[in-house]
C-alpha cells in the first residue's frame, strides 16, 4: 500500500468540552488547530455557557443538538467524555483527531512544541506493520527503515486506521495507581511510533487519538457505562472498552493501529483517591474482558467495521452479558450505535469535500 | 576525589560475556569499566593457528576451532565455521545463568545527556524484571522508575512473567539487510528511543545477535545460531533463525522477550555486496519461514526448552525440507545441538520446566 495523502479539509478535530471555559485550551492549540475544521461537543450535563475564543473554523454542538439528532432513539448517553462520540457521528470528514480539553501541546526532548495534529496525520497516512515487529519501530519514519530479517513481502504494510498518542505530566493511569503514587508524573518522552502487533491487546485511551472515520467510524462506540461513572477519566472505562473492540475489529479487517507519538501535556486534575470509589467496578470488569477477546472470533463474512460491531455485540451479550449486566447494556448500545451510524453517520461520511 | 563505596557489579558471578571474534579484541578496552569484573568466553572463529590477543586484566576462556572439535567431537558439525554463528558454542560451554553476547565492532554509546551507556547493566535490569507479553502497556516498561501500567491494564496481568531475552539496539550503523544497505548506504541511526518493551506473545521479530542478553537457564537450548558460513548456502540469518525458534518456544512456555534499551554504538558497516551474497537465499526463504513459525503449535507435553526444540526440529524437517535440502541438514543440526547441550550440561535436568500458569 502506498502513502495516503491527507488534505487539511479531510480532517475534523473533535473536542468534548467538559470545561465551559475553553479559552486557554484553544489558544494553546491555535497554531496547530487553525488550519482545520473543529467540532466542539458540549457535555450535555454542563450547565454553563461555553466560552470559545475567535479565530477558529468550528461548529459547536450542545445538548439540544444531541437531542434533536439522536433523540430518544438510543440508549447511548453522550455525557461526560462520551460527548465526543457525537462529534464523530456528525462529522463529514474522512479523518478525526480527538483530544480531551485538559490537554495542551507538549514539548519534545529538544524543547520544541509538539504538533500533535501533524503527527497523528503522519501516523494515519503511512502504513502500519502489524504482522511482524520492527525493532527500530516505525520503518516509515525519517532516518529509519526495516531491519535485517524483516520479510520483504510484509514491508508494504497495511492501512493505519487508528493512531494512539501518549501524555506527559498526568499520564493515563488508573485511580489505584495514581492514588498509590500521587506525585508521579510522566516525564519520559519516548521518541517512537510503532504498530501494535496483530492479536496483541492494549488499553486504548480516548484522551489523545486519531482515526480513519470512513473505515473505522462505526467501531468507535460509547458503549460501556459504569454504574458509578464520573466525569474524570479515572472514573470511566468507556474508551478502554471501545479500544478493545476497535483493536479487535482492526485485527479482523487487517487494519493497523499505531501507538507512541504524539505526546500531549495533560494538566493536573482531580483526586485519585476520590475517584477510586467510582472506578473500582471498571477495574474488575477488565478481568472478564481479556479472556473474552482472546477467544472470540468473528465470521469471515464480517467485512466492514459495521458488520464486525454487529457480530461482536451478539457475542458480548451472550457471553459477557451472563457475567455482568453492564455488558448486556453495552451490547445494546453497540447495536444502537450502528443503527445511528447508518442513519446519521454514514450519510455524512459519503460527503467528501 | 574520594572513591565511592564499592558495590559489587550485579550478577558478577552469574553472567558470562560471549564474544565471537576473528580479528582482535581491541574494542574491549572501551568496555573495560563495564566488563572488567565479568568472565568472558571468547569464541575464535576462522584460522585456529592465529593468536587472538585479549587485553590485560580480563578473566576469560578462549575456544578456537580445534577446541570446539576436541570438546564436541563429531557433534562439532552443528557449530558454524567462518561465521559469527559460532558464538553459540559459547552459550553451550558456559556454566552461568545469564549470557550477554556482543560483537567486536560494537562500542559504548552515549545517551542523549552525553553519558556513557552501561549496556550490560541495562540488559541485567531487563532480565531481572518481569515481561508483559499478554497485554501491551502503552507506556512501555511498567517496571521502570517513573513508569507504571496504564488505565485499563488488567490487574491480574501486572505481575508479568520471567524475562528470557533482552534484545538491545544500535546507534550509528543500523542492522539493515544488504538491499537496504545498498539503497541507503549513508543512513545512520541517530534516534535514541528511551524505552524497553515486551514483544507481545504471538508476535515474531528479527532478533539481532550484536547486543543480546538472555537467561541461559530459562531459554539457553533454544539459542542455537544454526548452520552458516563455510560450506553453507546462507549467512547472516543465524541470529534470525535463533530468534524465531526462541520466540515460539518462549511464547509456548510463557516467558517474556524484551526489546529496546540498551543501545550500543555499532561502528562497522559490513560490505553490502558480500552481505547480499550471504543473505540472498535467506531473503527468499524467509517468506516461507515466517508463515512456518507463525503457525507452529507445540504440544502441551513439551514442557522443557529441549523438548520444545526437538519438536521444532521435527517440524522443520517435515515442513521446510521441501523449501530446500538445507533445512533437512539444519533440522539434524538442531538435534545434534540439543544432544551436545545436554552432554555438556548434564545437571540441568531441572531444565526450564515452568508452570504454564501464566500462559493462555
Amino acid at each position: 500500500m502506498s502513502l495516503e495523502n491527507i488534505r487539511d479539509d479531510e480532517v475534523d478535530i473533535v473536542i468534548g468540552a467538559l470545561h465551559s471555559d475553553l479559552t486557554t485550551f484553544m489558544n494553546e492549540w491555535k497554531p496547530m488547530f487553525c488550519r482545520f475544521h473543529l467540532i466542539i461537543v458540549k457535555d450535555p450535563d454542563l450547565k454553563e455557557e461555553l466560552r470559545i475564543p475567535d479565530g477558529f473554523n468550528l461548529n459547536v454542538y450542545t445538548k439540544s443538538d444531541i437531542d434533536q439528532v439522536v433523540g430518544s432513539s438510543t440508549s447511548i448517553l453522550f455525557s461526560g467524555y462520551s460527548c465526543r462520540y457525537f462529534g464523530y457521528l456528525v462529522s463529514q470528514k474522512r479523518y478525526i483527531i480527538s483530544m480531551d480539553d485538559d490537554c495542551i501541546p507538549a514539548r519534545d526532548n529538544k524543547g520544541f512544541l509538539v504538533d500533535a495534529i501533524a503527527q497523528h496525520i503522519s501516523n494515519l497516512s503511512t502504513p502500519a506493520t502489524p504482522f511482524f515487529f520492527n525493532t527500530l519501530y516505525d520503518p516509515f519514519r525519517e532516518g529509519a527503515d526495516f531491519v535485517r530479517g524483516y520479510p520483504f513481502s510484509l514491508r508494504s504494510g497495511v492501512q493505519c486506521a487508528l493512531s494512539c498518542g501518549l501524555w506527559l505530566n498526568l499520564a493515563d493511569y488508573d485511580a489505584p495507581t495514581q492514588a498509590l503514587k500521587p506525585e508521579q508524573r510522566n516525564s519520559l518522552y519516548v521518541d517512537a511510533v510503532m504498530t501494535v502487533p496483530a492479536a496483541a491487546m492494549l488499553p486504548i485511551s480516548g484522551i489523545n487519538v486519531a482515526f480513519n472515520r470512513e473505515v473505522l467510524g462505526p467501531a468507535l462506540i460509547p458503549a460501556l457505562r459504569l454504574a458509578g461513572e464520573g466525569k474524570l477519566r479515572w472514573e470511566t472505562m468507556e474508551d478502554i472498552w471501545c479500544g478493545m473492540c476497535v483493536k479487535f475489529v482492526c485485527d479482523h479487517l487487517g487494519l493497523g493501529v499505531k501507538t507512541g507519538l504524539p505526546y500531549v501535556w495533560r494538566n493536573d486534575r482531580g483526586n485519585a483517591i476520590e475517584s477510586l470509589k467510582k472506578e473500582w467496578e471498571g477495574v474488575k470488569l477488565m478481568e472478564e474482558v481479556v479472556p473474552f477477546f482472546q477467544s472470540v472470533r468473528l465470521p469471515a463474512s464480517a467485512a466492514t467495521a459495521e458488520d464486525c460491531i454487529v457480530e461482536l455485540a451478539k457475542v458480548v451479550k451472550e457471553r459477557l452479558g451472563a457475567v455482568d449486566p453492564v455488558f448486556t447494556r453495552a451490547a445494546g448500545a453497540m447495536l444502537d450505535w450502528v443503527r445511528l451510524w447508518k442513519s446519521v453517520g454514514s450519510g455524512a461520511s459519503s460527503l467528501r469535500a | 576525589m574520594a572513591q565511592p563505596a564499592v558495590i559489587a557489579p550485579p550478577l558478577k558471578d552469574e553472567l558470562d560475556i560471549v564474544i565471537p571474534t576473528i580479528r582482535n579484541l581491541d574494542f574491549l578496552e572501551m568496555w573495560r569499566p563495564f566488563f572488567q569484573h565479568y568472565h568472558l568466553i571468547i569464541v575464535q572463529d576462522g584460522d585456529p593457528s592465529k593468536t587472538i590477543k585479549v587485553p590485560e586484566g580480563f578473566d576469560y576462556e578462549l575456544y578456537n576451532r580445534n577446541d570446539i572439535n576436541m570438546i564436541l567431537g563429531p557433534k562439532a558439525s552443528c557449530i558454524s565455521f567462518k561465521d559469527s554463528a559460532c558464538r553459540c558454542f559459547g552459550y553451550m560451554v558456559s556454566k552461568k545463568k545469564y549470557i550477554y553476547t556482543i560483537d567486536d565492532d560494537c562500542f559504548v554509546a552515549k545517551d542523549p545527556t552525553g553519558k556513557d551507556i552501561n549496556a550490560l547493566e541495562q540488559h541485567i535490569r531487563n532480565l531481572l524484571t518481569p515481561s508483559t507479553p499478554f497485554f501491551f502497556n502503552t507506556l512501555y516498561d511498567p517496571y521502570r522508575e517513573g513508569a507504571d501500567f496504564v488505565r485499563g491494564y488488567p490487574f491480574s496481568l501486572r505481575e508479568g512473567v520471567p524475562t528470557a531475552v533482552s534484545h538491545g539496539l544500535w546507534l550509528n550503523i543500523p542492522d539493515y539487510d544488504a538491499p537496504t544497505q545498498l539503497v541507503k548506504p549513508l543512513e545512520r541511526n541517530t534516534r535514541y528511543v528511551d524505552a524497553v518493551m515486551t514483544v507481545p506473545k504471538g508476535t515474531l521479530f528479527p532478533m539481532c545477535g550484536m547486543n543480546l542478553g538472555f537467561n541461559r537457564e530459562l531459554i539457553g537450548p533454544a539459542m542455537y545460531f544454526g548452520l552458516m558460513g563455510d560450506g553453507q548456502p546462507i549467512g547472516r540469518y543465524d541470529d534470525m533463525w535463533a530468534g524465531w525458534c526462541m520466540k515460539v518456544i518462549a511464547d509456548h512456555l510463557g516467558l517474556g522477550v524484551k526489546s529496546g534499551l540498551p543501545y550500543i554504538w555499532h561502528s562497522k558497516a559490513s560490505n553490502p555486496f558480500v552481505n547480499l551474497k550471504k543473505e540472498y537465499k535467506g531473503i527468499y526463504w524467509q517468506e516461507e519461514l515466517i508463515p512456518f513459525f507463525q503457525s507452529v503449535s507445540l504440544p502441551k507435553d513439551c514442557t522443557t526448552v529441549q523438548k520444545c526444540y526437538l519438536e521444532l526440529s521435527k517440524l522443520v524437517k517435515a515442513k521446510l525440507g521441501k523449501v530446500d535440502d538445507y533445512f533437512l541438514k539444519l533440522a539434524d543440526a538442531m538435534v545434534t545441538w540439543i544432544e551436545a547441550w545436554d552432554e555438556l550440561n548434564p545437571l540441568e535436568a531441572k531444565p526450564a520446566e515452568l508452570s504454564n500458569g501464566a500462559s493462555k
